[in-house]
């Protein structure tokens, strides 16, 4: 039954990729067929992992394969099933999204191969995930980023656009060169079976081969410069399936290869703190790096660098914890960063999809331009407003419980007898957490203030208006999703895999919902009061109170700079921000302008002069590049030679 | 007793992140006094038992040249040159201020070996204590443009060892730091009179441009 | 159990006096005779009577900002120990729900500000954000500190364990005191009465708000004045009596005693510079570092 949803699944988005990709479409018909191809491929695989995961057990299914060392073995476990579930869903959900959001592109080819291009990214991410074979899953991981390039480049006549291609192709191939010499090991081929051990090489050096090969795909800084290029320049339903789920599948990577090394206790110390150190650290600059943008969409991307950020720290936490035997720490790492992929999941698919109405009706993504949405677009601005609240981690949404769990595991370092290690790195991921937290309030409140509240900023800002159905009910239904999992995360946790949760943490999370419930039940309460109050009173409206300032205009409201600006200049050390004043210097001062920006501080400074020198290196070979047929033989002939001579042992 | 002497300690450390938080010459010449006075409260307060007539000469007479005559000498000095604020220095005061709580960590983590060679149950946390106190101490030396803010380094450095013997051992510290005690005075007398001829010769006391002066 | 009910039921009556009492604090200090210890309560229901304006800008966001204001900090009450009175509802993690309710409510409270699209109340927004993000962090520090010295995770449990009075405790109350005094906008940080909108902070969220929107606000922000004290008091005057009757008492002396150090915080310091307070905020966390490292190492 589950194998067969399984390769349904697959199936209905190989056929929907391979109808996609006819010539004769014209009209709706490719989105309608691929985005709801989507959808049902979605629903079935949906269905599978959650009976996998409610039921227990595993399905497997395994055919041959010609390649060698190849076979098409699927497995979905628990932990590829609880994986599996955001995919499924997400990707679902965006599909729909997608038939309302590229309509108008049914009859250009481009926009009629980007669904096959979608569906195939679905498709691969859903065999990497439940892919038994190594050759398999490279494979599918190369499926994964291939189509997922051919979607950031669907506007590719814009030259950033490009580029914003290119970087993500480069990083990506960088992480699968890593991932690559993994698997190269013998013993690795066949993931999630046997362990791997090595002689020449010690365990360690497989840790951060996985670390750094799949945190390129997780979105870890240094290693994030991919994201906030990559996500703003892809049509907005597609940046939701990026960042929402398929930068997990480096989460799923990493968690698949690290219970191929042996058992947790084993591993040693300094592997939490790598995690908890590279998550604390892509956690702060995600979240600063996001206050500093205008673009809606980079501003989201950076938020998911200080999401995976979240996610790392919560792993890191059941590391430290594992290493040095605190059962309760180690457990709720992993159930609060497990959590967290599934929460991040929803709500930044949610507020991708959300940024895609809003550039759509507005027709800009500069938040500078917009403002006042919320008028005119009510269920896009409900359904942005749970998941702002949510992302902040605010009860009683879900953002707060994978949170909360990690928070509670590293308090579990801190105030019980721990030992050193556990306590201080306890305190590191207290302290990023909070402080991650916190900035992300100003994010946070920055964006959705300044696009949907206030007073429209631009003409078109002013015009705008509510998007069709199929665009805002998947919105909804995250939004629905976000405060089920805020309320029901008593009834997930016990669900998750690989967790032996403590016990009385199902309690404290339904104890938890009880009292953040206490909040909107006392606003009702109030409102009910005041709306007793003020029946039969006047109720008028004016105009903003201006300070005596009788002509109050929208260019007077607080800009989206003005509001980041002073964390930003408070954090100036940590971020590259360019801050350029102008003034003729008088008493009176005219034509005074000031300009701020940021600009990535690791592309900047690491990645460009990096790549420049790399550049002028490979140009010293450009003299072997002659063109002609007869040199190129000639190369591989003399190669072949030198191994000749090589092998023989000359 | 063993709260109060923890208290006394906690207030010096925390009178560290004064110095290193602080631009004002005036409130940082009283915070170096300060540590002095407190170091020889925590001296009688942990002493407990060995408390001798010799033990509380000694700490008045460190008392009086640390907590009074030096400070004053200072206090003086500031008057004569007529600059009372450490402007720019290498190191921001936020920023010194967040690198002092990982200084503080650091000292932390390294004296968890010691912290069993206390002298007293009072006094093991004397020993972080007067780690971060050297530290910082070193800090400002290292990270401060003005002559008379390097002698304020120099004055926490000192407090710091005198700290660290009083943690270790009660009686014995008290030969070295009369020697000690007579080093620092001399130079801060020494050093008091080259800010002074600094300041007339260059109008400023900044010893950065003493480079100036190289080959 | 019936202590921690009447303490909910105590605080939800008397939370304005706590105003009260700071504002004839002040008018010592300032030797005035001062208003009415009740002035609060008047202030309330004459806001009570009104009707409504709305901005025409505003939207749902700001209607409901003033309901969380008061519903809120109402909310966290329950979570609330009083010195050793537990709370009525404690569970392990209940001090992190309780700093994430704080942060709802600023999170509609700053939504609220900016659905007028004024830029006075942008401004504020802006302010308020960054103090919030920078004493959240000495807030979560300080909890840890106080968890790892109790070895407690609920807040009922480090306030039954924190009977003693050691640089921990020392430390920690300052660092609450700090928060207290910059969460409620008290005078090192921020002025309550202040009438310069380029000044001011958390006053400058609320200027379009009215009648019962600012009544439900200002009893909102008397709750949470009221929460914090709870929390420094519990620190900052540990007492442990024979009987919880005693120490609900107790634990009320030290909320309004905490009210009179407010009050004289209030008249004998000078705002600090704006540029000033992350400083401040900041040597907060460096605190609250030191009580935790210190902590773990005794």
């Amino acid at each position: 039954m589950i194998q067969i949803l399984l390769l349904a699944s697959l199936g209905i988005t190989a056929l929907g990729a391979a109808a996609c990709s006819m010539p004769f479409l014209k009209g709706r018909v490719a989105p309608l067929i691929g985005g709801y191809s989507a959808a049902a491929a979605g629903g079935a695989a949906l269905l599978a992992a959650i009976l996998v995961l409610v039921n227990g057990g595993q399905a497997c299914f395994s055919s041959v394969w010609q390649l060698p060392f190849a076979s098409f073995s699927l497995k979905l476990d628990q932990l590829s099933a609880f994986f599996v579930i955001p995919v499924s869903l997400v990707c679902g959900l965006a599909g729909i999204y997608g038939t309302g959001y590229m309509a108008d592109e049914g009859n250009s080819t481009g926009g009629r191969l980007s669904w096959t291009w979608f569906l195939l990214l679905m498709g691969s991410m859903i065999t990497v995930i439940a892919a038994s074979n190594g050759i398999l899953f490279l494979v599918a991981w190369e499926t994964m980023t291939v189509s997922s390039f051919f979607l950031v480049t669907r506007y590719h006549e814009k030259g950033e656009v490009r580029r914003a291609g290119w970087i993500y192709l480069t990083a990506s191939h960088i992480g699968t060169a890593l991932i690559l010499v993994l698997f190269a090991f013998p013993g690795a081929a066949a993931t999630g079976s046997g362990t791997l051990v090595h002689p020449a090489c010690s365990h360690g050096l497989f840790f951060l081969l996985a670390l750094v090969g799949f945190g390129t795909k997780a979105g870890i800084v240094p290693l994030h410069v991919w994201l906030p290029q990559a996500h703003p320049a892809a049509p907005s339903h597609v940046s939701a399936v990026m960042s929402g789920v398929m930068i997990k599948t480096g989460v799923y990577g990493l968690l698949r290869m690290l219970t191929c090394l042996g058992s947790p206790e084993q591993w040693p110390i300094w592997w939490g703190w790598v995690m908890i150190g590279s998550g604390a650290v892509s956690a702060l600059y995600g979240i600063l790096n996001a206050l500093g943008q205008r673009d809606i969409k980079r501003i989201l991307a950076y938020s998911s660098v200080e999401n995976m950020g979240i996610v790392f720290i919560g792993l890191g936490v059941w590391m430290t914890g594992a290493s040095t035997g605190n059962a309760l720490m180690s457990s709720l790492g992993l159930a609060g960063a497990l959590l967290h992929v599934w929460n991040h999941s929803i709500f930044k698919s949610l507020l991708f999809l959300g940024a895609g109405s809003v550039a759509k009706a507005s027709g800009t993504r500069d938040i500078e331009f917009t403002g006042g949405l919320l008028g005119r677009m009510g269920r896009t601005g409900l359904a942005f407003f749970t998941g702002s609240a949510a992302i902040i981690g605010l009860p009683p949404l879900n953002g707060f419980t994978g949170e909360f769990l990690i928070y509670w595991g590293a308090f579990s370092a801190v105030y019980g007898d721990n030992g050193f290690h556990a306590s201080v790195s306890g305190l590191l991921a207290i302290t990023a957490l909070a402080l991650a937290g916190g900035l992300a309030m100003i994010c946070f409140t920055r964006l959705f203030g300044t696009v949907f509240l206030g007073s429209p900023r631009s003409e078109n800002a002013g015009k705008a208006c509510e998007t069709v159905g199929s665009m805002y009910i998947p919105m909804m239904i995250l939004a629905v999703l976000c405060l089920a999992g805020g309320l029901l995360a008593h009834l997930v946790v016990g669900f998750l895999p690989g967790v032996s949760i403590a016990s009385g943490t199902p309690e404290v999370l339904g104890r938890i919902a009880l009292v953040s419930l206490a909040l909107p039940a006392g606003m009702l309460l109030a409102g009910a009061l005041r709306k007793i109050l003020l029946s039969g009173r006047s109720t008028t409206t004016s105009d903003t109170w201006g300070c005596g300032y009788i002509l109050p205009g929208s260019r007077m409201q607080y800009t989206a700079s003005s509001f980041s600006l002073p964390a930003l200049l408070l954090f100036r050390g940590f971020v590259s921000l360019r801050l350029t004043t102008r003034s003729n210097g008088e008493y009176f001062p005219n034509g005074l302008s000031l300009k701020s920006g940021l600009r990535d501080s690791f592309m900047h400074r690491l990645y460009e002069p990096l790549f420049r020198s790399l550049h002028r290196l490979s140009g010293w070979f450009s003299g072997m590049q002659h063109g002609r047929n007869q040199l190129y033989v000639l190369y591989m002939a003399a190669v072949l030679l030198i191994l000749l001579l090589w092998e023989l042992g000359v | 007793m063993n709260g109060l002497a923890e208290i006394l300690i906690m207030l010096l450390m925390l009178t560290n992140f004064r110095l290193l938080g602080s631009s004002r010459l005036p409130a940082c010449i009283s915070t170096v006094a300060f540590q002095a006075v407190l170091l020889g409260a925590i001296t009688l307060t942990t002493a407990g038992w060995r408390l001798s007539p010799w033990v509380i000469i000694l700490t008045a007479s460190t008392l009086a040249v640390k907590g009074v005559l030096l400070p004053a000498l200072l206090r003086k000095a500031v008057r004569d040159v007529g600059i009372s604020r450490e402007i720019q220095p290498f190191v921001g005061f936020g920023t010194s201020v967040l690198l002092g709580a990982v200084l503080l960590s650091v000292c932390f983590i390294i004296s968890r070996p010691f912290l069993d060679s206390a002298a007293s149950e009072q006094s093991r946390m004397l020993i972080p204590g007067a780690m971060f106190t050297i530290m910082s101490g070193m800090f400002i030396i290292i990270t401060r443009k003005k002559a008379l803010t390097q002698v304020l380094g120099y004055l926490a450095m000192e407090n710091g060892i005198y700290a660290f013997g009083t943690s270790l051992a009660v009686e014995a510290p008290f030969l070295v730091e009369i020697g000690m005690l007579l080093d620092v005075f001399v130079a801060v007398f020494v050093m008091g009179i080259v800010i002074y001829r600094i300041n007339q010769e260059f109008d400023h006391m900044d010893t950065h441009k003493l480079t100036e002066l190289r080959d | 159990m019936i202590q921690s009910m009447v303490h909910v039921l105590l605080a939800l009556i008397s939370a304005p006096l706590l105003q009260g009492v700071i504002n004839r604090v002040k008018a010592f200090f300032g030797g005035r005779r001062g208003q009415p210890l009740l002035q609060p309560y008047f202030d309330m229901i004459r806001l009570l009577r009104k009707g409504a304006v709305y901005g025409n800008t505003t939207t749902w966001i700001f209607r409901i900002s003033s309901l969380a204001a008061a519903a809120g900090p109402a909310a966290i009450l329950a979570l609330l120990p009083l010195g050793r009175v537990p709370a009525m509802l404690s569970f392990n993690g209940d001090m992190i729900v309780l700093v994430y309710m704080l942060a709802a409510v600023r999170f509609l409270m700053v939504l609220g500000a900016m659905d007028t699209g004024s830029s006075f109340e942008g401004m504020g927004a802006s302010r308020e954000v960054l103090l919030a993000a920078l004493s959240e962090v000495a807030f979560m520090l300080c909890l840890a500190a106080l968890a790892a010295a109790a070895g407690s995770f609920s807040l009922s449990g480090v306030y039954r364990e924190m009977d003693t009075f050691g640089p921990v405790s020392v430390m920690s109350a300052t660092v609450l005191l700090i928060l207290l005094l910059s969460e409620n906008c008290r005078i090192p940080v921020d002025d309550p009465r202040t009438h310069l909108e380029l000044t001011m902070i958390h006053e400058v969220m609320v200027l379009d708000h009215c009648g019962i929107d600012l009544c439900l606000i200002q009893y909102g922000s008397a709750l949470k004045l009221w929460v914090f004290s709870a929390l420094f008091s519990g620190i900052c005057f540990p007492f442990a009596g024979r009987s919880l009757w005693a120490d609900l008492l107790a634990g009320l002396a030290g909320v309004f005693a905490t009210a009179v150090v407010t009050g004289v915080i209030e008249s004998t310091m000078a705002r600090i510079r704006m540029k000033r307070l992350p400083e401040m905020l900041s040597l907060a966390s460096v605190l609250a570092l030191t009580a935790f490292l210190w902590e773990i190492l005794v």
